[in-house]
């Protein structure tokens, strides 16, 4: 418990940090629409926000200091999600 | 006696900490699975009509929303700065971070209004003349960006109302130590507020 609470502070200058990489990602994705990449270019646009939502999550929400449970059960959203996406998506191109 | 009992009372809500945040990070993941079914409808809609969603998208006012986006993550900033204070215990700091917040939600919401009022005026929202004439694909754009944005700007609403309400709190008894975890996991709501955000906007600002 100790140690749990000694690593669960986080500087003052690590959350500038990593706003000021959300805000470098946001002006990427910003950018990068501009330019025509055909069927990247959604691709492009989603791997940006995975990384920022990765960022988000991690250090804003604390997920890299909580218990593995916390981490496990995210994790079980995302396959949730993907799995859900994925069957829709059978239905949608192969119909 | 009395600060024997005090301690068991401290390392009852010690321990508390994490079922707190757990049944937070459960709310949140019903909140990711219900925004998650409107994505995976806006995917196999934007695959059919994609066409029709890029001209679509054109019409939205890009820079009102990165805009909104810089606001969001902004704000998503001082609510974490706003709990570090309070861990701390700088109240004052905490709490001018966690007003900070509030304002740049609240800009959010009045950016969201003129966009939307935008629209309208210009006979764009459900249902509308001008828009039962345009393609399906537009019909379906439009629909899916009110519900959308209009569903995320009532979460923005909501935690602006909580993030006010434990402001309150914070003001009216300093030294209560449960303080911290209400401001955690409104901080969590916050958060997540953005992450869906960091979805919306490149999917319906970013496609022309």
């Amino acid at each position: 418990m100790e140690q749990h609470q000694a690593e669960h502070s986080i500087g003052y200058g690590t959350y500038v940090l990593v706003w000021l990489g959300l805000l470098v990602f946001t002006g990427l994705t910003v950018s990068v629409s501009g330019i025509n990449l055909e069927a990247l270019t959604v691709t492009v646009a989603l791997l940006i926000a995975g990384f920022k939502t990765f960022l988000v999550m991690n250090y804003f929400m604390h997920l890299k200091y909580e218990p593995i449970l916390f981490k496990l059960m995210v994790f079980l959203v995302i396959i949730t999600f993907v799995i859900f996406l994925s069957l829709t998506f059978l239905d949608v191109l192969f119909r | 006696m009395s600060s024997v009992a005090e301690t068991a009372v401290h390392e009852e809500q010690h321990s508390d900490v994490i079922g707190a945040k757990l049944g937070m990070w459960l709310f949140l993941f019903t909140e990711l699975l219900l925004f998650g079914g409107m994505f995976i409808l806006y995917a196999a809609y934007r695959a059919k009509h994609q066409h029709e969603f890029f001209l679509s998208s054109a019409e939205l006012n890009m820079p009102i929303g990165t805009l909104n986006t810089v606001l969001l993550l902004t704000s998503s900033l001082t609510v974490a700065l706003s709990i570090e204070a309070l861990r701390r215990g700088s109240l004052k700091v905490s709490k001018v971070f966690l007003l900070a917040t509030i304002v740049m939600g609240f800009g959010f919401l009045v950016n969201k209004f003129f966009e939307w009022s935008a629209k309208i005026h210009h006979g764009i929202y459900p249902n509308s003349p001008e828009l039962l004439k345009a393609s399906a694909g537009e019909q379906l754009f439009f629909s899916l960006y009110y519900v959308m944005t209009g569903l995320h700007g009532l979460h923005v609403l909501v935690g602006v109302l909580v993030l006010a309400w434990i402001y309150t709190l914070i003001q009216k008894n300093p030294i209560d130590s449960r303080n911290l975890i209400k401001l955690e996991n409104g901080g969590l709501y916050w958060h997540l507020v953005d992450v869906i955000w960091i979805f919306l906007f490149p999917l319906f600002y970013l496609i022309s």
